[in-house]
């Protein structure tokens, strides 16, 4: 695979901040892969994301580099970001239709009718029940599931090469989050795109990720393929965010009732 | 004696000039002492069931008995002197406090309103509620915004302890809490419930949490009972496609290569 970005010695220190939320992080990204990038609370794990997206606020100060060895990606043309709260990512004013159609247009040069044609396109590809009927809805009309559906149709309708879900899913119920993520993996597949998977449940991300990368307080733990991190963990606190998954054949905390 | 029996609970709300059923027919019990995990998707009903038993929304139809007393024909005065006797943990556990408030506050509160210790004793009171939930009891002037999500969800146990409830109601208590300090936290209800007989009704989507404390599931879909049983017999022999999908959405750790186009669902 080629490397699609290299992230050099980079920091990031948001303003009135005193502690940076991203510190010298170091390693690159490879095209196509599905990456996660896994942490905790404070970890950096979403500003990662959006520095990488070119989303970070105004006065936020970055040192080092990220190098495109293909070219800096343009946000909505060739990376597509999905986010963990599809209420606030989606305009409530605006129909399902719209949006959806609004990158198409703007990023593939169709006229208002084509990128209609296109966002129904896409409704039925997030498997939107009822795609014709979505694309008059606005956004309060529909669940969180749904939203989220629209969202990813949206940041994919203008067909970039890289997605960036950020806790796209937790959100979301683990019925609803087990459907999103497996029609992420299909979409991401299908399309050959690079999956950036931010999360901070390494059991969901080890279900179909290539490589993870584990975060914390700013800085990367580390990073190998998921079936090597998984197998034998380098570092302590790896092997504690292991230790702390729980399903459904953990032993539970109590003793089990008679009968 | 069952602590808590719900018969035949009922409710409609009207949406968009629809009547959509929040609840229909519920029937559950909880013994003393005992955890019963109610699990389900989002709009099962499950956290519109917990709010009708906290009387934070009326019921159309059916009766609650809660200690051996009609828990619905009560109010006022009377109800006002029973909630002691059953406290919620939400979620959101910012949302959940006054921002303004400082940790001593919000713990002498429960302490004052229901008269649990004279007043000479709150102090000392407050101190052993944090002791008790692991926190150092220097944390009583802290304000609640300056600690930890997880510091913040030790507190609101200790504010629903103090009013020495038989039973807490907690929804979705762990969702929001990463996941070395959701461990701890339910480690500490369980040890909280051996030590004081106090029963749960956890509600929750993740199966996952609910089979670590819970005795007893009960899994609810669209408002209505679908299955319940013992945690262990809804695990390993789920009877309905909403216990079944529930478990099959639950994340497992995958050591082996990825498993490719399809998941295991």
């Amino acid at each position: 695979m080629s490397e699609l970005c290299d992230i050099r010695g980079v920091s990031v220190l948001y303003r009135g901040q005193p502690i940076p939320a991203l510190k010298e992080i170091e390693f690159s990204i490879a095209a196509g892969e599905r990456l996660a990038i896994i942490g905790e609370s404070g970890s950096g794990k979403s500003t990662l994301a959006r520095v990488l997206a070119g989303l970070l606020p105004p006065g936020t100060k970055v040192s080092g580099e990220i190098c495109w060895p293909g070219g800096r990606p343009l946000p909505g043309r060739d990376l597509g970001f999905v986010f963990q709260d599809p209420s606030s990512s989606l305009n409530p004013v605006l129909t399902v239709g719209e949006q959806v159609a609004e990158g198409a247009r703007r990023h593939l040069g169709l006229s208002w009718k084509q990128a209609e044609a296109r966002a129904r396109e896409m409704l039925e590809k997030v498997r939107m029940p009822q795609p014709e009927k979505t694309l008059k809805a606005f956004p309060h009309q529909l669940s969180g599931g749904q939203r989220q559906r629209v969202a990813i149709a949206a940041a994919l309708a203008a067909k970039p090469g890289i997605l960036i879900a950020d806790e796209a899913t937790s959100a979301l119920d683990m019925v609803v989050q087990a459907d999103i993520v497996s029609l992420l993996d299909d979409l991401v597949r299908d399309a050959r795109m690079t999956l950036i998977f931010v999360t901070h449940d390494i059991a969901l991300a080890s279900g179909f990720a290539d490589r993870v990368a584990i975060f914390r307080d700013g800085r990367l733990v580390e990073t190998g393929s998921t079936t090597a991190v998984l197998a034998s963990p380098g570092e302590t606190y790896t092997k504690t965010l292991l230790a702390s998954h729980r399903d459904l054949t953990t032993r539970p905390l109590i003793e089990d009732a008679v009968g | 004696m069952t602590l808590l029996e719900i018969r035949n609970l009922s409710k409609h709300f009207a949406s968009g000039g629809r009547n959509v059923a929040a609840l229909t027919d519920i029937f559950l019990t909880l013994e003393p002492g005992e955890t019963l995990g109610l699990a389900g998707a989002s709009g099962s009903g499950k956290s519109t069931l917990a709010r009708i038993l906290m009387r934070l929304l009326p019921a159309d139809r059916g009766s609650i008995r809660f200690r051996g007393e009609d828990w619905l024909a009560l109010s006022g005065a009377g109800l006002r002197r029973r909630r002691a006797g059953m406290q919620m943990v939400f979620q959101d556990v910012l949302g959940a406090f006054n921002p303004r408030a400082t940790v001593a506050s919000v713990l002498d509160d429960p302490l004052r309103i229901h008269g649990v210790v004279p007043k000479a004793e709150r102090r000392g009171e407050v101190a052993a509620l944090l002791d008790r939930v692991g926190l150092p009891t220097s944390y009583a002037d802290r304000s609640i915004r300056e600690i930890s999500g997880g510091q913040r969800q030790r507190i609101a146990i200790a504010r629903a302890i103090a009013t020495r409830p038989s039973l807490i109601v907690l929804d979705e208590a762990v969702s929001a809490l990463d996941v070395s300090i959701r461990g701890k936290i339910l480690e500490l209800l369980v040890e909280l419930q051996r030590e004081r007989g106090i029963a749960y009704l956890f509600v929750s989507h993740d199966l996952a949490v609910l089979r670590a404390v819970s005795h007893r599931i009960a899994v609810m879909d669209a408002g209505q009972l679908v299955e319940a049983g013992t945690a262990r017999q809804m695990i390993e022999n789920p009877q309905s496609p909403t216990a079944r999908a529930l478990i099959a959405a639950v994340p497992r750790l995958m050591t082996g290569p990825p498993q490719g186009h399809k998941h295991e669902f």
